[in-house]
């Protein structure tokens, strides 16, 4: 971490020695039209993918907690994409997004709709890249899971018997006590988002293009450091990405005073 | 209201499913036909050589020992070192203990790209890029936050008695946790096996960054430069990805609930 801050305040591109330029790559970094390019597709990216994760993840987790047939091969066939290896399922979305013999444009010629450019016109790459994210919340399904077995059949039970609806007992048995395990699974999902790389290094094949609609910000981080080596700068913007998730999480955790409830005082989430 | 949700969760699985069937269906088609409108969901024809000739394009055999070599070095460092800083957290007393544990769990949240270029330097100097030792050595410093946590937990549930009567045998700290704790926590053990071999078998900005020799690529690099080579042979291209994708789901169906046993665990963090 301090070996970081310190790299952040040189100027330093490995072939030569580096040389002290105080903060002068922080004065760059927000001169630099690119960093606040890298932080609105990433800010989009997260703003947009982290709620719709949680909720699908939620939603599913609830149903799937319910005792029906087949419920351990729903659980299976829904945790599966989170294991899929991360190249090998971008390579299959840049197959299926394809706009000339992708299997989504078959279909929308099937049904007569114009050809949607989905990885190539810079009006949807962040749609596309935010429904490829809703196929893999697999993670955040099975820690919901975990949370909603944790909810004691005794109060859903004191529930019905002072006539509580389904969608009452939901409401205001079952969505207090999971509080902890959401703002668990939001905290994750936001660091998470803020990280995302792979999947636009291989479908981009590292440019962030077109237009630089899918430069999220360690696509961008990773770009100055091992293709431009300007170990410096990109130290700087490492710290910046920091203390923006540690931001991020510290207003999570102040917020979470209003919202998270704790049946034991002194409870760490 | 059952016929209902079995409907909406039949439909949302097929959604979710559909993709890895697509790519094993296009993995079968022959040349060419997967550029064809309307497309053939399933093929006319099957051609299991395509994946012959995925396998004949690139040295897939040396990526692949070179990923499990990477694997097996990495877990085996997880697994020792993961053991002894748990054990330590869960049955040692000492002044400062719960701060550092807490701080070791705290580096879960720490994002993983601000010490990348510090770690990038460190590896540098000690001349060691373009080797496997960038992605095997940092698990036998600990073993990672998530493996240290999950074996504590893990340990905690294991009864006290047990390690009093081995004591009370002659065995010291080392004793009890090779004869006592460890043979008692093989679940744990398997999941953090499982975990790993899903972690490195996936990973790919670590080797980016490190592995620059042809001969020293694994898997996932490997089909990354698959795709540059062979971007218009859709059918070779899922075949490879559908080579690589493979082992994960026999891993996955065979080891299920170490899966769902490791996220539980973590998830329920704190409670």
């Amino acid at each position: 971490m301090l070996a970081s801050l310190f790299i952040a305040m040189t100027h330093w591109d490995m072939a030569s020695p580096a040389q002290w330029v105080g903060l002068a790559n922080f004065q760059a970094m927000i001169h630099d039209p690119l960093v606040y390019q890298a932080l609105y597709d990433t800010a989009v990216y997260a703003v947009v993918s982290v709620p719709l994760q949680l909720g699908s993840a939620l939603l599913l987790a609830v149903l799937l907690n319910q005792r029906i047939r087949g419920q351990g091969i729903y659980r299976t066939l829904y945790y599966l994409p989170s294991v899929m290896p991360t190249v090998a399922a971008s390579v299959l979305w840049l197959f299926i997004f394809n706009q000339h013999f992708g299997i989504v444009d078959a279909g929308l010629r099937l049904l007569h709709l114009p050809t949607i450019y989905w990885l190539s016109d810079p009006r949807y790459t962040k749609t596309t890249f935010i429904l490829i994210s809703l196929w893999s919340i697999g993670n955040a399904f099975v820690i919901f899971l975990a949370g909603l077995q944790g909810v004691p059949q005794s109060l859903h039970d004191a529930a019905v018997v002072d006539g509580a609806t389904n969608w009452g007992r939901f409401r205001h048995v079952t969505l207090p006590l999971l509080t902890p395990v959401i703002f668990f699974n939001l905290i994750m999902g936001i660091i998470a988002s803020f990280q995302v790389f792979t999947t636009a290094y291989v479908i981009t094949g590292g440019t962030g293009d077109p237009n630089n609609s899918l430069l999220f910000y360690v696509l961008y981080l990773y770009n100055e450091t091992f293709v431009r080596f300007q170990m410096g700068y990109a130290s700087a913007l490492a710290w910046g990405l920091f203390v923006i998730i540690l931001i991020l999480t510290l207003a999570n955790f102040a917020l979470a005073r209003r919202w998270v409830y704790y049946e034991q005082p002194g409870g760490r989430w | 209201m059952n016929v209902g949700l079995h409907a909406v969760l039949i439909i949302g699985a097929a959604v979710n499913v559909a993709p890895l069937l697509w790519m094993l269906s296009t993995a079968l088609q022959p040349s060419g036909s997967a550029l064809t409108f309307p497309p053939q969901i399933i093929p006319q024809s099957f051609h299991w050589d395509n994946f012959g000739r995925a396998l004949a394009a690139a040295p897939l055999g040396l990526y692949l020992l070179n990923t499990l070599t990477i694997f097996v070095g990495a877990v085996l460092g997880a697994l020792v070192t993961g053991s002894l800083a748990a054990y330590a957290f869960a049955r040692i007393r000492f002044p400062g203990r719960d701060a550092l544990f807490v701080l070791v769990i705290a580096t879960i949240m720490l994002p993983a790209v601000v010490t990348l270029i510090p770690q990038f330097i460190e590896f540098r100097t000690l001349h060691w890029v373009d080797t496997f030792l960038p992605l095997i050595v940092p698990t036998w410093l600990g073993g990672g936050a998530f493996n240290i946590f999950l074996l504590r937990q893990f340990f905690m549930t294991i009864p006290y008695e047990l390690d009093e009567a081995a004591r009370l045998d002659g065995a010291g700290h080392l004793q009890i946790l090779w004869r006592v704790l460890l043979p008692l926590s093989k679940p744990a053990l398997a999941t953090i096996v499982v975990f790993s071999f899903v972690l490195h078998w996936n990973d790919f900005l670590g080797p980016l960054i490190y592995i620059s020799s042809a001969n020293k690529q694994t898997l996932a690099l490997g089909l990354y430069s698959f795709v540059g080579e062979y971007a218009t042979h859709w059918n070779l291209l899922m075949a490879a990805s559908f080579l690589m994708v493979l082992p994960v789901l026999v891993i996955f169906f065979a080891a299920q609930r170490y899966f769902v046993r490791g996220l539980q665990f973590t998830g329920m963090g704190g409670r």
